[in-house]
């Protein structure tokens, strides 16, 4: 075993390992935004996703046949892919819970389920049929923005490239914002209201009806940044490539505490650092024996570990409650 | 002048027949209580004032204005506020976010006054302000219940039995505390199994059996009629 090549390494996944967890925790904000409040699993989300990164390749891929992806500046390319994909699937969401969750309200728990996944076939295949039409061709590559691709040396041995400086800061942005507004503000307040009650909530002149709605725009647009911030990051996308993210980032809320803001950071950090070392070093320990494909095998038995010692997740709540 | 009128509401839990043809009305600057034994529709009734039920037959009206079928967060806005069975404050909010809450609605510069307000009429919620509500104790919590009501600057305040689970001497406190909110120009439909304790502050009552009004009287007079003695006074 090469002790030097083991440690050497040691940086840049560490860097890989948090680069990925915080796209987990962006993608694990909608589910965890929506399970707070419902407590209901939108396996619709993954899908809500990966619309946010079509809706930015399909600008960039607009400007660049339009001749200007290269004039504009990076920063305003940017904003504008991410803007727009949070608004797309914001809105999407909204959309979704209208006409595929809301009749189903006062249904047993298991009909909006099935319901959920039934969106998420439907909205796969859309895209699959849209872009089809629309391109010819439904695996699509994000345009590379050159000055994205910059690398900083941060050692001899470790650099970074500027896009994943931009989705560690957008990510950690999205979720200090999400975590104020849902703690600091009125609305905020209310959303947590409802959560906890939601016909004492009425009660108090809140419209519950529009606070969920709320729950699934803010959650929508989380992954729809993700979702752009993904397909930034690691270029290919496909209609179906929102499936695998979307799981992994559900366990990451789960494994934090599923309902709660940090706890889908610290899920999401924890899964992304147990793939990513996962992937490096099991192959090298093991002198080959088990390679990087079975990093998942890692990352799930944290999660059965953790939920039979902690079954409400990392940070789960702790609130006493008196009857 | 009447400010809420109940009329022939027939209200029903699926196939369970909860309230049959009932009517009552409260005056400006009333208490007015609802007496009855378990199920026998007392907090069905304030439901169906707040929206939370929809009466399949007959009107709520509230100041003059139609109320039945009005959904429970625009009556907030009318001027009702209803502080309902077990309290249901939010446990997780904290004290203050709970206040905040009861004033949802509300866009004025007095907010911070009727804060004062209910701490002078509860200053042991002064003292837990920052508290998570979940951990305070039921005396605390049904004062918050009622703060938090307050907040909304109702003209008609609902309470459903405000004594549920509190050792006497907090009742008492709290029922005090009733009458002086009442006092300060509240019209209060009092919902309340503790009868004695309910017309001790009452000005009227009705009372309720098996989701029907079979007696009605001020509150004096129902203190003495035999049949409530026998049945809620506990004689």
């Amino acid at each position: 075993m090469d002790l030097e090549l083991l440690v050497g390494i040691f940086p840049q996944v560490l860097l890989d390992g948090i680069l990925l967890g915080f796209m987990y925790a962006l993608i694990a904000l909608g589910y965890t935004m929506v399970y707070g409040v419902l407590e209901f699993i939108n396996f619709a989300h993954s899908e809500i996703f990966i619309v946010g990164a079509f809706v930015g390749v399909e600008i960039l891929l607009g400007l660049k046949s339009a001749g200007v992806l290269d004039s504009v500046p990076w920063v305003l390319v940017l904003l504008l892919i991410l803007v727009a994909g949070m608004l797309a699937s914001g809105v999407l969401a909204v959309s979704v819970e209208r006409i595929a969750y809301r009749p189903l309200r006062h249904a047993p728990r298991l009909i909006p389920l099935i319901s959920a996944i039934g969106v998420s076939f439907f909205l796969q295949d859309a895209i699959r049929l849209f872009e089809s039409i629309w391109r010819n061709a439904f695996n699509l590559v994000y345009p590379t923005l050159d000055v994205l691709n910059h690398r900083y040396d941060l050692t001899a041995t470790v650099d970074v490239p500027l896009k994943s400086l931009v989705v560690i800061v957008a990510a950690l942005l999205m979720l200090w914002g999400l975590w104020a507004l849902v703690n600091r503000t009125k609305i905020g307040t209310a959303i947590r209201a409802v959560a906890e009650d939601q016909a004492a909530a009425s009660l108090m002149g809140i419209n519950v009806n529009r606070i969920i709605s709320l729950t699934f725009l803010i959650g929508g647009a989380m992954g729809g940044a993700a979702g752009v911030l993904f397909g930034v990051q690691y270029g290919l996308i496909n209609p179906y490539t929102g499936f695998i993210p979307g799981l992994k980032a559900f366990t990451a809320a789960v494994l934090g505490g599923i309902g709660n803001i940090p706890g889908a950071m610290v899920g999401g950090l924890v899964l992304g650092l147990l793939e990513a070392f996962a992937a490096s070093y099991l192959s090298l320990l093991t002198g080959g024996a088990f390679g990087a494909e079975y990093k998942d095998i890692f990352a799930f038995s944290a999660l059965i570990l953790i939920l039979i010692f902690r079954p409400k997740g990392l940070l789960g709540e702790v609130v006493r409650e008196r009857a | 002048m009447v400010v809420l009128a109940l009329d022939g509401l027939e209200v029903y839990y699926g196939e369970i027949h909860a309230l049959k043809r009932v009517a009552l009305e409260v005056q400006s600057g009333e208490i007015v209580a609802l007496l009855g034994n378990n199920g026998a529709g007392k907090t069905t009734t304030l439901k169906t004032i707040s929206g939370l039920l929809a009466p399949r037959q007959g009107t709520v009206s509230f100041e003059t204005r139609p109320l039945t079928g009005v959904p429970p967060h625009e009556v907030v806005a009318r001027g009702i506020a209803h502080v309902p069975e077990g309290r249901r404050i939010f446990n997780r909010l904290t004290v203050r976010e709970n206040l905040l809450m009861g004033a949802y609605l509300r866009r004025d510069a007095g907010i911070a006054d009727d804060l004062e307000r209910v701490f002078a009429l509860f200053p042991r919620l002064q003292e837990r302000i920052t508290q998570v509500a979940g951990t305070l104790s039921g005396g605390e919590q049904q004062m918050l219940a009622i703060g938090r009501a307050l907040m909304a600057r109702p003209r008609l305040l609902l309470l459903d039995e405000p004594s549920m689970g509190l050792a006497p001497v907090l009742v008492e406190q709290i029922f005090a505390t009733i009458a002086e909110v009442n006092r300060q120009g509240t019209t209060i439909l009092l919902v309340e199994q503790n009868a004695a304790m309910a017309l001790s502050i009452a000005h009227r009552g009705y009372v309720l059996e098996t989701g029907t009004v079979v007696l009605s009287g001020t509150a004096a007079a129902l203190g003495e009629n035999a049949e409530v003695r026998r049945a809620y006074l506990g004689e």
